[in-house]
């Protein structure tokens, strides 16, 4: 670990005002292992975890407003969330460990970064890491990796749960910047693809700028699945998951997890839904790239569709 | 005592102390954080500072030069000794390559120097300065690739190839043949304690705290490596929180600790990172195996062929998969043989039951297909060629071969009975099969010793340079020396892993528990000698019990033979090789796994373990060795594999995260049986090891089951879903 200054603000308001060229940091679950492994090596931590932002409000519509610094156990024991949201409630219980919930933030885990084994190695070439040095992952190991959203410079999946599930809910993510300007991110947009440009920029947030909260829209209402494939039963990251909200009337919401640098999901899909798992799949995976390690996880996730769909229909009858 | 002939009885027999089910003696220390590990010597040792290891980030090639200058300069770094600096003689006992390498490297995070500073993040952060101009050399990263080349090589000293009758004639000529190949992933220990030294220097005299699992031979080789007498080291090892072979002999935490601390003449404590572990340390290398057995149609084996095929660095040695097969089954007619192929990755070596635990998978999936080709049940079959001599030495009888009883009696408690054809079994999404496989581990023995002394006070003292792995040793060592002298287990203090002591057999190979308890049973006969003669009673006729000697009407107490101060004995356990005896501990395992129609996900249902390993010291702590090795089975069947990049010649998943192991939710209910019968001719306990038995076989019933769920069989562990989903059936 580098050497680092660590401050620590109380409000939004002193951490945007310390924001410059600084990382924040709450439950440091994903970035302290990154500094031990010199991943990342931030001058200054600016650490808000005592900056308020941990409450969860209803909102004017009927929806909820998610502070940035609400933990991840939280979230998903929230009333509000289990009876209204119950996709969320699954898709944070099916992450990670019951110690790593406790502290992880609902903004940091939308933050949290790639698990491609190249980006955790110093010694390999890594445009994610380090821009311009080359993607160890295109010729190498991608059984994990994204098959759709990638680009020759990178293959990052995005490794998260609770977002994918924050996808299918439509959820917005509201920051504040360090001249105190808010402005919201529709989930859709908030984790970036990479693209064919360095650095590879892969969330959409400003220099400084700070997430505040995430926010739902009313309950969808509907029947709520979220599934996680993973290689054992808990504590690993999702091979492929598939986050869904499924009406009555065959109608509903689908996002993918584990395939793609951000959760993924597309209107053709969702207008598929009522047409099956291939129909829904084939949608989801137009243009798909998927490498010689990873093409499974196409048929994987149109298998983990179907699943989703035959216990949607079991629900309803 | 040099033990070649069956045992009659002794006072162990009484099983008072010894059989009963004793929860661990140091286990309040280790669930309040008392009992001290390697990296936790702080309060002893003021001043102290912190090595970071400095990896190689190639695999081969060669160090061009060295530039150490940034990180001289890096906060609190007081000094950074790289290979050009470093004097080491030889390498570690039992290791093939370097400790320290350069200019040559010899594997990929090889370590090449270490930074020492005053705190662990200084050294860390200087450690990533120093910098290393390499030239890369080609190494060879692929068994596919070498196998061609690949030599018929003996491991640790053992045949390479063996033959009786003659295989390939009769193989040819057998009325019912199978010939497949299966592959095995190369796994790592995966230790929850990482390898940790702590080095001080007391003039001339080198005091180490490490994790270690054989105390003597480590000492030894610190001595060699340093170049210096015996006598000099000291090594304390008290606690060790797993080892699985990794840590039977001193690693590059070990040495470079004790030289960092030599060149800056303060105490030095190197703890290896998790992301070091998996290359700079050992690892069970990835197999290939082809089985051929050829059979009469009633089930009798005529044939039976397994080579082995493994890489690992130059002199090092093969994983040998066909011990697996060389004294299971029965067939005349045997060819057995390992290969091994010159590869760059990092060491092969001792990985938990080396050879058996991936040879068996092999060898027990190769035998549940050849009892289907013939129409048998695959216990049945098993039963058929069951043998009480070695299949390979028939002028071996086995002293203790319960195994057609462990098929039976697990058969009868799993309900196998009910097992179905494949694919034909559903339980909502999921498809359900039944599976077993014989579970075979050699039973080993080495000499093993200790002291054992009364003391004034009435309570036991045993000393051994013996470790507890996390196994259960200094528990079975209490009750043993309680059970000898008649005296309850908390009436016995245990002392282990400090070189001060009798040398004893160490932990590894699963001879722990019989040897070192043998020893100190030796040490417990002296004692109870020394005792009768102090109350001048007849040393053969004596009792000990409740914290009495009784001889005849007379009755003492043990304080009265301490009335002149402390008795103490020491004893040796030694035995002579056998040529008619072959020892071993035989088991059957039995798995039913649910396999998810959709997904492919194989989800483990429950397991038992049917187990016969002679006496049973102590049903908890043999039973957790059990669990613990059937856990590891499910890990080599449904998710450890370390991914060899080929370009790079490294292990890439080199984390926890990336190298999954089981989680308790994997794990969801498994039975231990043991038969615990008595065998009087391996050592005076009667008893053998099991910490390797309960994961012999284990991944080969979980594949087993897998075919009888799905209907598929896979001939590679670890079975992910990728291979399974293609051939279930299309959900859409």
């Amino acid at each position: 670990m580098k050497t680092f200054t660590y401050d620590r603000v109380t409000s939004a308001e002193e951490a945007l005002a310390n924001g410059a060229g600084a990382s924040f940091v709450a439950g440091g679950t994903n970035l302290l292992d990154h500094m031990k492994l010199q991943i990342v090596t931030p001058e200054r931590l600016v650490d808000i975890n005592r900056a308020g932002m941990d409450a969860i409000e209803t909102t004017a519509d009927g929806g909820l407003r998610i502070g940035a610094l609400v933990r991840n156990s939280d979230l998903a024991a929230d009333a509000r969330v289990i009876a209204g949201y119950p996709v969320l409630a699954r898709a944070i219980l099916a992450g990670a460990s019951g110690q790593i919930r406790n502290r992880a933030t609902t903004a940091g885990n939308l933050m949290q970064r790639t698990r491609c084994p190249y980006f955790y190695d110093t010694a390999l070439a890594c445009n994610k890491r380090a821009p311009g040095s080359g993607c160890s992952a295109q010729d190498g190991h991608s059984r994990t990796l994204a098959v759709i959203g990638t680009s020759d410079l990178c293959l990052c999946q995005n490794p998260g749960d609770m977002a994918v599930a924050l996808r299918v809910l439509d959820a917005v993510v509201e920051v504040a910047g360090p001249s105190g300007k808010t402005r919201t991110i529709p989930i859709a947009q908030f984790h970036q693809l990479p693209g064919d440009t360095l650095p590879i920029a892969e969330f959409a947030l400003d220099p400084g700028e700070l997430i505040t909260a995430v926010t739902l829209p009313p309950p969808p209402g509907g029947a709520h699945f979220y599934r996680k494939v993973r290689d054992r039963s808990s504590y690993a990251f999702a091979l492929v998951s598939v986050a869904a909200v499924i009406h009555g009337d065959g109608t509903g919401r689908i996002a993918l997890g584990g395939v793609a640098p951000r959760p993924w999901a597309s209107e053709a899909a969702d207008a598929a839904i009522s047409k099956g798992a291939r129909a829904i799949a084939d949608a989801l995976f137009e243009g798909a790239r998927p490498q010689e390690d990873n093409a499974f996880k196409i048929d994987l996730a149109t298998r983990t569709i179907a699943a989703v769909l035959a216990e949607a229909k079991e629900a309803r009858t | 005592m040099k033990f070649d002939a069956p045992i009659g009885d002794t006072p162990i027999d009484n099983g008072r102390v010894v059989g009963r089910p004793h929860s661990r003696v140091e286990g309040p220390l280790k669930v309040t954080g008392r009992a001290t590990y390697a990296a936790e010597w702080h309060e002893d040792l003021p001043a102290m500072l912190y090595g970071a290891i400095v990896p190689a980030t190639i695999a081969k090639g060669t160090v061009k030069a060295v530039d150490p200058q940034a990180a001289r300069q890096s906060p609190g770094v007081v000094e950074v000794l790289t290979f050009e600096d470093i004097d080491i003689h030889g390498t570690s006992s039992g290791r093939t390559v370097k400790m320290v390498g350069g200019p040559e490297v010899q594997h990929y995070h090889q370590a090449l120097g270490i930074v020492i500073a005053e705190t662990f993040e200084q050294a860390r952060a200087a450690a990533a300065l120093v910098h290393f101009e390499y030239e890369v050399g080609a190494g060879s990263f692929s068994l596919d690739g070498g196998r061609a080349d690949a030599k018929v090589c003996g491991a640790y000293g053992g045949p390479g190839e063996t033959r009786l009758g003659d295989f390939e004639a009769a193989f040819e000529a057998g009325e019912v043949r199978f010939d497949a190949e299966y592959r095995t992933g190369a796994h790592s220990p995966a230790m929850i304690e990482p390898f940790a030294s702590i080095a001080q220097w007391q003039g001339d005299d080198l005091m180490l705290w490490t994790s270690n699992q054989m105390i003597a031979g480590t000492r030894g080789s610190m001595a060699s490596m340093l170049r210096l007498d015996e006598e000099r080291v000291r090594i304390f090892s008290p606690y060790v929180g797993g080892g699985f072979g990794a840590k039977l002999w001193a690693n590059a935490d070990a040495i470079l600790a004790a030289i960092a601390a030599k060149k800056v003449g303060r105490p030095v404590k190197v703890v290896m990172p998790r992301g070091l572990i998996f290359n700079n340390t050992i690892n069970r290398p990835e197999t290939i195996q082809r089985l051929r057995i050829a059979a009469r149609a009633d089930g009798t084996i005529e044939a039976f062929g397994h080579e082995g095929w493994s890489g690992n660095v130059k002199g090092g040695n093969p994983e040998s998969t066909v011990m697996a097969s060389r004294s299971v089954y029965a067939g005349p007619n045997r060819l057995m043989a390992d290969h091994m192929a010159h590869l760059d990755l990092p060491e092969g070596n001792a990985v938990r039951a080396p050879g058996d635990a991936v040879g068996s998978i092999a060898v027990e999936i190769a035998m549940d297909e050849m009892a289907e080709k013939l129409g048998l049940d695959p216990i049945e079959f098993r039963v058929i060629n069951d043998s009480q001599v070695d299949p390979s030495k028939p002028e071996k009888t086995f002293t203790n071969r319960h195994l057609v009883r462990c098929l039976r009696d697990g058969a009868e408690r799993f309900g196998w009975g009910d097992r179905m054809a494949p694919g034909t079994r559903r339980d909502g999404k999921w498809l359900i099969g039944m599976g077993v496989a014989t579970a075979y581990r050699a039973a080993l023995r080495h000499a093993s010793g200790a002291a054992v002394r009364l003391e004034t006070n009435g309570r036991i003292t045993v000393e051994t340079d013996m470790t507890d792995i996390g196994t259960g040793s200094y528990t079975i060592l209490a009750q043993t020396a309680g059970e000898m002298l008649g005296v309850s287990v908390d009436r016995v203090d245990v002392r282990l892993g400090d070189s001060r002591f009798p040398v004893s057999a160490g932990s590894g190979g699963q001879w722990g528990a019989s040897s070192s308890t043998s020893g100190l049973y030796v040490a417990c006969v002296n004692l109870r000698r020394s005792i009768a003669e102090r109350l001048s009673m007849d040393a053969e006729r004596v009792e000990f019990e409740g914290g009495e000697v009784r001889s005849g009407n007379r009755v003492c107490s043990l304080l009265d033979a301490v009335a002149g101060g402390p008795v103490e004995a020491e004893g040796k356990f030694d035995f002579a090789q056998s040529d008619t005896k072959a020892f071993g501990t035989f088991g059957a395992h039995f798995v039913e796994v649910g396999v998810d129609a959709y997904t492919g996900e194989v989800r483990v249902r429950r397991m038992l373990a049917v187990c016969s390993a002679g006496r049973i010291l102590n049903p908890v702590s043999a039973r957790s060795q059990v669990i613990g090795a059937m856990t590891w089975g499910v890990g080599a069947a449904l998710s450890e594999k370390l991914e060899v990049d080929e370009r790079y010649g490294c292990f890439l998943n080199h984390d926890l995260a990336l190298y999954e192991v089981p989680v308790h939710a994997d794990i969801p209910h498994q039975d231990v049986v043991f038969l615990d019968d008595l065998d009087p001719h391996g050592n005076p306990m009667k008893a053998h090891g099991v910490g390797e038995l309960g994961l012999c076989g284990v991944g080969g019933a979980i594949a087993n089951a897998v075919y009888n769920a799905t209907g598929t069989r896979l001939r590679k562990v670890p079975m992910m879903v990728e291979d399974i989903i293609p051939h279930l059936p299309e959900p859409v």
